[in-house]
């Protein structure tokens, strides 16, 4: 307590004085880490896009074919991350709330997309959901692979196990008590569970969108292979970012790298400040 | 609200938490369930409150046979050890879910649920504090608001589980004053959960001792201490010591002599006493044994006796004693209880 008070009256200083030993070691380590992971490739690919000047810059970004590629990017990364959240919580309730024969086995599945290398799941799904494919054949003439609904397929796969494995432990914590203090007031369960029990678990379920959407935004293994890749329908900005440096056209593909970089880091940015706000109102989850 | 409970049983896994209990709650009463934890006493509250439903036997509210109905059905205000309370909700929130859930046709109008929310506020005494949320207030204020949203719904009985386990002592006691008025105020059936006997003895009307699924006694404050009925009450409320003896005509032995009271009926027995139904004496026929340790209690003083038992473990009692008297470390006390009780084997 005397030790937050001091510092916090002498203003901010780069090191508290602290008990735990080896501040000055472990920032140096995590900064230099940090550099060479992230820094210094981001500011590589600033200093790239900055080679073609701000003309240069607006006219790619105002090239049709790019935004129609954002525009598929981000336009199906938050469909998906919006149904993983639906269904992604529905499943980490389940796990959570029942025992049954086979919960682990499901509980392990959920995994899979972590493991699983991206080009397999994007080869099995356009083979299932393609027109001649198993599922794909029960909806024709209704067209799902190569569509960006094939798109949206893929990255509900890729982004699931982020929204459950953000949502599971904090349901795990929910009071039972709550729960039925809920009940003697009258509530029947839709009531306890849309009044009581979600409003708690919004910060995990925004984590999780979070998290599904930047992964969806930037997912490519699984997705070239069920999106058919058609320019200004299902042609996704990470593939226009591959085409444009099979064309040796480095600087237009730093270009859409840097766009998306920016987009990315708004949206992250402001799911951030609604976690925190969500945070301070509801106390620390 | 009168409230019935005849023949309760309730078993988790084959393991009888509660065991035939009956108890008739009157209106307006006060009630406590006090006794050591593993007693049943939390799962009869949640058997009266409906969130749990008992293996066998049936509670009234009224006529109405209750344990058919669901909680929500029951409309009864259950106040949480830990508050329980809606963390993402506001004070004012809180306070009026209960009445915000109920069916379109019976929920009050907006203002007028707004009115009743400061209406209770006001008899909680935490008026201006409506849109905070519950981390920002303290353990007793949280403990209020918990109050304020189960009477909210207007309950037909209210019920709490340990109100005041998880306070500090000051607050506690505060607590305990303040919920006695409220009750008396109110009117409402009341039926708390305690381990601690003070609390029970000092606010319920009457308290129920619990102990292995089954009440041991059902009593005001003065029955329980002063006219306990089992060997477990005894010893269970307030300080108490007990031996074996026999009575054989009218005389009560301790290892076969008189110690200078005597009883009715012949029978072997353990005698029951407090520390303070003691006096010291120089009689021939009195319990003695060694001063094994002294304590300072306010205004009297205590005397930790061991008496010898033919080379087995002493029998160890306490007694009260004079600040004054003649006892030291050490030294040999002759007593005699002046109160007693011999429960009969």
């Amino acid at each position: 307590m005397t030790a937050s008070a001091t510092a916090s009256s002498a203003g901010w200083r780069l090191k508290q004085p602290s008990i735990i030993p080896g501040f000055g070691l472990t920032l140096g380590f995590s900064l230099a880490y940090l550099s060479l992971i992230i820094l210094i490739p981001i500011a590589g690919l600033l200093w790239r896009t900055a080679e073609l000047g701000w003309s240069g810059f607006f006219a790619i970004l105002s090239d049709e074919r790019t935004i129609r590629a954002l525009y598929v990017s981000f336009g199906t990364a938050f469909i998906a991350a919006l149904i993983n959240v639906v269904f992604g919580t529905l499943l980490a309730w389940v796990l959570t709330r029942y025992r049954f024969p086979g919960r682990r086995l499901i509980d392990a599945m959920v995994d899979l997309p972590f493991a699983l290398p991206t080009a397999v799941a994007g080869i099995a799904f356009a083979s299932l959901y393609a027109p001649n494919g198993w599922i794909g054949s029960l909806f024709m003439p209704f067209r799902i692979a190569f569509t960006p609904i094939g798109i949206v397929i893929a990255l509900i796969f890729i982004g699931l196990p982020f929204v459950v494995r953000t949502v599971q432990p904090i349901m795990e914590e929910i009071d039972k008590e709550v729960e039925e203090a809920a009940a003697t007031l009258g509530a029947n369960r839709f009531q306890t569970i849309f009044n009581v029990l979600l409003p708690g678990l919004t910060p995990a379920i925004l984590t999780g969108f979070a998290l599904a959407f930047a992964r969806g935004v930037g997912e490519y293994g699984s997705v070239i292979f069920i999106a058919g890749n058609i320019p200004y329908v299902s042609e996704i900005a990470p593939l226009l970012i591959v085409i444009r440096l099979e064309e040796f056209n480095y600087a237009g593909a730093t270009a859409i790298a840097t766009i998306m970089l920016l987009i990315s880091f708004a949206m992250l940015l402001v799911i951030n400040l609604i976690q925190a706000w969500s945070r301070r109102r509801y106390g620390n989850v | 609200m009168e409230v019935k409970i005849n023949n309760i049983r309730k078993e988790f896994d084959r393991f009888a938490a509660l065991n035939d209990v009956s108890l008739n709650i009157a209106s307006g009463e006060l009630i406590a369930l006090l006794g050591p934890s593993g007693s049943g006493k939390t799962t009869l509250l949640r058997l009266i409150a409906g969130l749990d439903f008992p293996t066998a036997g049936q509670i009234f509210f009224g006529e109405e046979d209750a344990s058919r109905h669901s909680v929500q059905e029951r409309n009864v205000g259950f106040v949480f050890q830990h508050y329980a309370l809606f963390r993402h909700m506001t004070v004012a929130q809180n306070i009026g879910f209960g009445l915000k859930v109920r069916p379109s046709a019976s929920r009050p109008p907006k203002s007028e649920i707004k009115k009743r929310v400061s209406d209770l506020l006001d008899m909680v005494q935490l008026s201006g504090l409506e849109n905070r949320y519950p981390n920002q207030l303290s353990g007793g204020q949280r403990q209020r608001v918990a109050l304020a949203r189960a009477m909210a719904i207007e309950p037909r009985i209210l019920l709490l589980d340990e109100p005041f386990g998880a306070l500090d002592a000051k607050v506690r006691k505060e607590l305990r004053r303040w919920l006695r008025e409220f009750h008396d105020r109110t009117g409402h059936t009341t039926v708390f959960v305690t381990h601690d006997q003070e609390e029970a003895l000092e606010l319920a009307d009457r308290v129920v001792v619990m102990s292995q699924g089954k009440i041991e006694q059902v009593g005001s404050a003065d029955d329980v201490y002063d006219r306990p009925q089992s060997p477990f009450v005894f010893s269970f409320i307030g300080e108490s010591s007990h031996l074996p003896v026999e009575v054989k005509d009218g005389a009560v032995l301790f290892q076969g002599q008189p110690i200078g009271i005597s009883e009715g009926a012949d029978a072997a027995g353990d005698l029951f006493f407090r520390p303070e139904d003691v006096v010291l004496t120089d009689e021939k026929d009195a319990l003695f044994g060694k001063v094994t340790a002294c304590r300072r209690l306010a205004g009297t003083r205590i005397a930790e006796i061991d008496i010898a038992n033919n080379g087995h473990d002493p029998f160890h009692v306490e007694v009260e004693v004079p600040l004054h008297a003649p006892v030291e470390l050490g030294s040999e006390a002759r007593f005699r209880p002046t109160r007693w009780k011999i429960f009969r084997k």
